[in-house]
């Protein structure tokens, strides 16, 4: 919407807004930087900002010293894992509630939405001890279960607010010209569906790899994904700041990219619709 | 128009979700209520005599549990005055017409695809470290003593760095709820004359008032599980400075092995919850007839 500003009142907001992003962003960015410092400049004081001499040692090192993409394949494992279960067990569910509504139908969202309001400590202790009873502490099928269940209400939602955007009719006048269920859903729905369908998939491999409750408490090494590995950096020794920021913007960097892209429906998947 | 068959053809296909998800929700939470009434640890798992409350009453009156309410209700409270707050600032900010406002928009947005573990040891390391941290640096460059963050105010840095993280998510709902402003009222009010300040008081924030709750009950869900964060930084100290009932609770079960104690303390956040999911159910069950 093009507003009638003054030029001059423009640029001001200009470099308050690139002020407040920078300050915002600063974290990551200084992040960034250090991972292509020696350790050494990494702690030099002052601290240098871009006068350094940049190098990928540090980028190096993380994976021969520490088996870097074992966590990071853990990370991929999980979040697509948890996300296709999910989808298995979502698509139909939201189908059938959008398209098949019931009296019950609105008091199964929310009762779903209220499980997702079930602090993680209400049910750790138990799911703790059947993981050790049954051997998946530290298994990756145990995380991606429970990683399935804590996501598949935020799923079930998001899939449905978008297929109810599909309009009914079109499924009446296919159902009309003699199209079978299976036609049905493979020709007129899923053409429709895909767009909601791959950013419900966004959101649920960013909220995955990002889960940091149960991949911390279930596993050790075996299972464990870049949520962990960079929590091993909280006792250090010796110099490691380069090492600690090139291990983070290579576990931030993907989602960081897929976040960027998916703005809009992570405003409408997380506030299961009520903000669209 | 929904016939007999898609009727039980629509309930075959939500069964399995459904059937999932009440399995996970009453089974642990049953189980955990079971736990919460024995005296069972992990070191003599083979003798859990039950004891009716009194885990709770012992929950309930250890001083490390009072703390962590305190604790956890600061943390949850600070977060979100700062995220709402500086969220309804930096939403306005976005809203206007700048150069580059898309690249700022990205750049604000970040934190919030930063991992929990990650944001809590850049920030513990890099910024707040007394000595190398960013902040340290600035504060002696204007002739200010640096401040040892997670020592001196565990609790303040926790709400720091988990606003750092939040406070996107409110700005972006907020800067969502803001551009579905209409200009004409906003103009009209212009016209009439009416000051900035009185069209944001009375035309902005109350078109806004539904994203701010829902952004309040969101966060507050959230924000009451907090745990990486601590984990990595003060791990609950100094003492029981920091400690969240999130991070006593699962500190009880993983670290102590009282198994009694902690199932305890996790139907009591269990209870802490509900109370605030009340209120988000309602609100968006209510957005779901309009």
């Amino acid at each position: 919407m093009a507003r009638n500003v003054t030029k001059g009142r423009k640029i001001g907001t200009t470099i308050l807004a690139w002020f407040v992003g920078l300050v915002i962003f600063f974290p990551i960015l200084w992040t960034f930087l250090t991972s292509f410092k020696t350790e050494l400049q990494a702690i030099s004081i002052p601290p240098v900002f871009v006068g350094f001499d940049w190098t990928l040692e540090n980028y190096a090192t993380i994976q021969t010293q520490s088996n870097y993409f074992h966590f990071m394949a853990n990370s991929i494992y999980l979040s697509l894992g948890s996300t296709a279960l999910g989808l298995i067990f979502a698509i139909p569910a939201a189908w059938a509630m959008a398209f098949s509504p019931t009296k019950r139908t609105k008091d199964v969202l929310l009762w779903m939405l209220s499980t997702k309001m079930l602090p993680a400590v209400g049910v750790l202790i138990p799911v703790y001890l059947m993981f050790i009873r049954f051997g998946l502490l530290d298994s990756r099928l145990g995380l991606i279960v429970v990683l399935f269940l804590i996501n598949l209400p935020i799923i079930v939602w998001m899939l449905y607010t978008y297929f109810k955007e599909i309009p009914g009719e079109i499924l009446e006048a296919a159902r009309m010209d003699g199209a079978s269920l299976r036609k049905e859903i493979t020709q007129v729905l899923a053409p429709m569906a895909v767009p909601g369908i791959a950013s419900t998939i966004l959101l649920n491999v960013i909220l995955s790899w990002n889960e940091a409750f149960w991949t911390l408490n279930l596993t050790t090494s075996n299972a464990a994904p870049l949520t962990a590995f960079i929590a091993s950096f909280s006792s250090p020794q010796g110099n490691f700041y380069a090492k600690l920021s090139a291990a983070s913007m290579l576990a931030i960097a993907p989602i960081l990219i897929v976040g960027w892209f998916s703005q809009k429906q992570l405003v409408r998947g997380l506030t299961f619709g009520a903000v669209k | 128009m929904a016939t007999l068959h898609t009727k039980s053809a629509a309930r075959a296909m939500m069964a399995p979700a459904v059937i999932v998800l009440l399995i996970w929700m009453i089974v642990p939470l049953a189980m955990t209520l079971y736990f919460s009434t024995l005296n069972y640890t992990l070191y003599n798992p083979f003798s859990t005599p039950f004891v009716g409350f009194e885990n709770y009453s012992y929950f309930l009156t250890d001083p490390t549990f009072l703390a962590a309410l305190a604790n956890t209700l600061v943390l949850v409270l600070g977060v979100l005055a700062i995220t709402v707050g500086g969220g309804i600032l930096i939403a306005l900010l976005l809203d206007q017409d700048f150069y580059g406002v898309n690249i700022v928009r990205l750049l604000v947005i970040a934190p919030f695809f930063v991992m929990p573990t990650v944001a809590a040891l850049v920030w513990k390391n890099m910024m707040m470290n007394p000595v190398y941290g960013v902040i340290g640096q600035l504060l002696q460059s204007i002739g200010l003593a640096p401040i040892d963050w997670m020592t001196d105010v565990p609790l303040l840095s926790i709400v720091i760095i988990v606003a750092w993280q939040w406070l996107p998510f409110a700005t972006l709902i907020l800067l969502t709820a803001l551009q579905s402003l209409s200009m004409d009222q906003k103009e009209a009010a212009e016209m009439d004359g009416a000051k900035a300040l009185s069209i944001f008081w009375y035309i902005t924030l109350p078109h806004m008032s539904r994203a701010i709750t829902v952004v309040i009950l969101i966060q507050t869900i959230f924000l009451l599980s907090i745990y990486a964060e601590i984990l990595v930084t003060t791990q609950g100290g100094p003492g029981s400075q920091s400690t969240n009932i999130t991070y006593l609770v699962a500190q009880q079960a993983t670290s102590y092995g009282d198994i009694g104690a902690a199932s305890a303390g996790g139907i009591v956040a269990v209870i802490l919850a509900n109370i605030v999911a009340i209120f988000l159910v309602r609100l968006i069950g209510k957005n779901l007839d309009a």
